[in-house]
């Protein structure tokens, strides 16, 4: 079969498995686009700004585990890409972004549309390849797909100069089974001495955490890391990005730990004896002050990425490999032993956490004249059973909807926790909801994040997406005010949004519905209503208190055991 | 803080210098010298980098270097026995009797002079850091004109050897 550059891409795409190619055309790709006029293997998703196709086709990734795949053009179109590929390399997403670039004999003279994408998104990416030859092009493909969605994933750039996709020139196709690289051979496997020192270390454990993070989503071990805490009837925590790895609703979880973490996990972390971090990376966001990190615990790491182990805390016993075989093989290990830790001990470790649990730290003051934020998320866990998709941008609803949606399944908490880029709620739900087009898809966003991204409300139009959008509209980048309220002595710099434009008005010239909640009482029938319109896009804008806080914090330069509690709890 | 010399195969693909030198520079590593040049396979380069920093930094700056896609394999050759070389081109003032010192100084550090006017020599030294800055202190930083020196490379002693 002799094929253009345009054809051997599509092709190489249908080879993949390739469901759906999130992007934008123009000058430098539009032999590309010739290429996809004519075929039905790939949907082309026409976003309206760059920017939303990477977090669109992240969400799809985050969603399925999948990799997710983009199409622009070059210099802008590759620019306006950067955020969304910085956003899925610091969350580890498995991503293939194609870019556009001008014809090879041009790079370098600042042509038209020309930016040196190779150099811009090298930071950002786990690799990138710049084609050179048609020959090369399918093989090219082929080894870009095997790095994004092997060992830790990642973004993994194609820089594809104009001229190898001209129509007329073709090439003989034959598309690669198997890639071979003598450079990239990620571990698997943990080693077997390790696991083994591990598991002895874990069952001599008297107070033990368990710390997991978004590794065990990304490496599909939410069903290992269960029965290891089951197992073991140890506390587990999970970070941002772990959330639903582990049912929230499971008694021997401590929730989310970090800066917005619960109280009972944060101080276990304090007290523990013994750390096993799973999938997690040791952020400075989860770790708070790094000199009063689990001042008594030995520290076992199971990590995919071998950089990822002792670079912020140093730990005992790392084991590199993917959580999920680890875990199985750290499983049939404590089965086959028959031993467990000491009973007395852990039942004397759980009574100190049931004290700590009795803070009730997530409780908050309530009010029938203001809409509170969390209950705005607790109602949309309600309406929906607690088993929709939720995606989200940065900032206090992100917080809240971490804090109070519990998620009982992995794949459904769809957040950008590494890089924390407002923007990515919307397009990412558009991305989810076109992977799982019969679920509910929420977005929990906020007046501020919803509009870096606004124009995708057409794309979700055009391909049908019904997302719902629950926006906390405090009328402030309600973050940045919070952090001005605590360290800038209420000095609101510029955190004030104004000159909001009537959402209502704006979700319904884009063709949906919209719907604004004054009141308290309001809050369940109105999310009932727009859960209930299952083919519409609804946009709820819950005008919410303005001076709700999400608490509990750790603040800058504290540790896990100095946490600053809502002082309203009391009242709730 | 220690000097490491770290020495590290990779393809021989235009972009992978700039992915070691980013990666540094993105993460605040220092580096003291930096030296690449295809080997006698042309499909792979063969870098010596020089970097001092704590063990835990080197350590990160090892496993980074190995995460980077490009990158065969390295080793850290301050953890074995090693042989490392510098060359270094100095132009310096040579005038009157200063002359034969320094003629006899580069004789003592094995150097050649490789260029005469009535002012000046060029030296070409070869040797490790210790010897090459020995030699800089004895000819007398004041007196020098100019110095390009190629940054360190370096091998393993006896039977070890970086291959893909």
């Amino acid at each position: 079969m002799e094929l253009s550059g345009g054809e051997v891409l599509i092709e190489a795409l249908r080879e993949e498995g390739v469901e759906f190619l999130f992007g934008y055309p123009g000058g430098a790709v539009l032999h590309i686009y010739d290429a996809l006029y004519e075929q039905n293997s790939v949907k082309h998703i026409l976003v309206r700004h760059e920017q939303a196709a990477t977090h669109a086709a992240d969400g799809y990734a985050r969603a399925t585990g999948k990799p997710g795949v983009v199409l622009v053009t070059s210099g802008p179109g590759a620019t306006n890409a950067v955020t969304g590929i910085a956003t899925a390399f610091m969350d580890s997403i498995p991503m293939v972004v194609l870019s556009g670039q001008v014809q090879s004999r041009f790079i370098g003279s600042d042509a038209f549309q020309e930016v040196d994408c190779i150099g811009i998104t090298r930071p950002c990416v786990k690799h990138n390849f710049l084609v050179d030859s048609l020959e090369n092009f399918a093989e090219t493909i082929k080894k870009a797909f095997h790095v994004a969605t092997t060992g830790r994933p990642g973004p993994v750039v194609v820089d594809i100069p104009k001229d190898f996709t001209t129509p007329g020139v073709k090439v003989p196709f034959e598309y690669p089974k198997t890639v071979n690289m003598r450079s990239y051979s990620p571990a698997v496997q943990g080693h077997p001495g390790q696991i083994r020192k591990a598991v002895d270390l874990i069952l001599s454990a008297k107070r033990p955490m368990i710390y997991s993070g978004g590794g065990v989503v990304l490496g599909d071990a939410a069903s290992q890391l269960t029965q290891f805490v089951e197992l073991l009837g140890y506390p587990i925590t999970q970070t941002l990005m772990g959330l639903g790895a582990f049912p929230a609703s499971n008694k021997l979880n401590l929730g989310m730990l970090g800066m917005h973490g619960t109280y009972e996990a944060n101080m276990a972390m304090h007290d523990c004896d013994v750390l096993i971090a799973i999938g997690a990376r040791f952020d400075d966001r989860v770790t708070g002050e790094i000199e009063s990190f689990c001042p008594h615990a030995r520290i076992v790491h199971i990590d995919v990425d071998p950089a990822s182990i002792s670079k912020n805390v140093v730990v005992d016993v790392p084991i590199v490999g993917d959580v999920g075989p680890v875990l199985e093989a750290m499983n049939t290990l404590i089965k086959d032993s028959g031993k467990r830790a000491d009973t007395a001990d852990l039942a004397a470790w759980w009574s100190i956490i049931a004290n700590w649990s009795k803070t009730d730290c997530l409780a908050y003051e309530h009010s029938d004249k203001l809409i509170k934020p969390q209950s705005v998320v607790q109602s949309l866990h309600r309406a929906t059973k607690g088993d929709a998709y939720v995606t989200s941008d940065v900032g206090q609803h992100q917080m809240w909807a971490a804090q109070f949606y519990g998620f009982e399944k992995p794949r459904r908490w769809i957040n950008s926790g590494g890089l924390g880029t407002m923007g990515f709620g919307l397009p990412a739900a558009l991305g989810v909801q076109l992977a799982f087009p019969d679920d509910i898809v929420a977005c929990v966003t906020g007046e501020a994040s919803i509009q870096m991204c606004i124009q995708e409300l057409s794309t979700c139009l055009q391909y049908g997406a019904p997302v719902k959008i629950v926006c906390l509209n405090n009328r402030y980048m309600g973050m940045v005010r919070q952090w001005q309220e605590f360290n800038y002595e209420k000095r609101y710099s510029h955190s004030y949004m104004d000159a909001l434009p009537d959402f209502v008005k704006l979700a319904e010239s884009y063709g949906h519905v919209g719907m604004r909640i004054d009141n308290p009482a309001d809050v369940d029938a109105a999310m009932d209503e727009a859960i209930a319109m299952k083919d519409r896009l609804v946009f709820m804008d819950f005008q919410t208190d303005q001076a709700e806080n999400v608490y509990p914090m750790i603040e800058a330069g504290k540790g896990h055991h100095e946490m600053r509690l809502n002082p309203a709890r009391e009242l709730a | 803080m220690r000097r490491h010399v770290i020495s590290v195969l990779l393809e021989n693909e235009s972009g992978a210098l700039s992915r070691v030198a980013g990666l540094f520079s993105a993460r605040g590593y220092n580096i003291e010298s930096l030296t690449v040049a295809a080997t006698h396979d042309p499909t792979l380069s063969r870098m010596t980098i020089v970097s001092i920093g704590t063990e835990q930094t080197v350590e990160q700056i090892i496993k980074q270097l190995n995460k980077l896609i490009d990158v065969v394999r390295l080793t850290d050759l301050t953890e074995v026995s090693f042989i490392e070389r510098e060359i270094m081109l100095l132009k310096v003032r040579a005038v009157d009797g200063g002359r034969e010192e320094l003629k006899r100084l580069a004789d003592i550090f094995r150097g050649r002079i490789l260029d005469v006017t009535e002012n000046s020599y060029v030296i070409e030294l070869t040797g490790d850091d210790r010897k090459i800055n020995g030699f800089l202190d004895a000819v007398g930083r004041d007196n020098v004109i100019e110095v390009v020196r190629s940054g360190t490379t370096g091998m393993a002693r006896g039977d070890k050897s970086l291959k893909p």
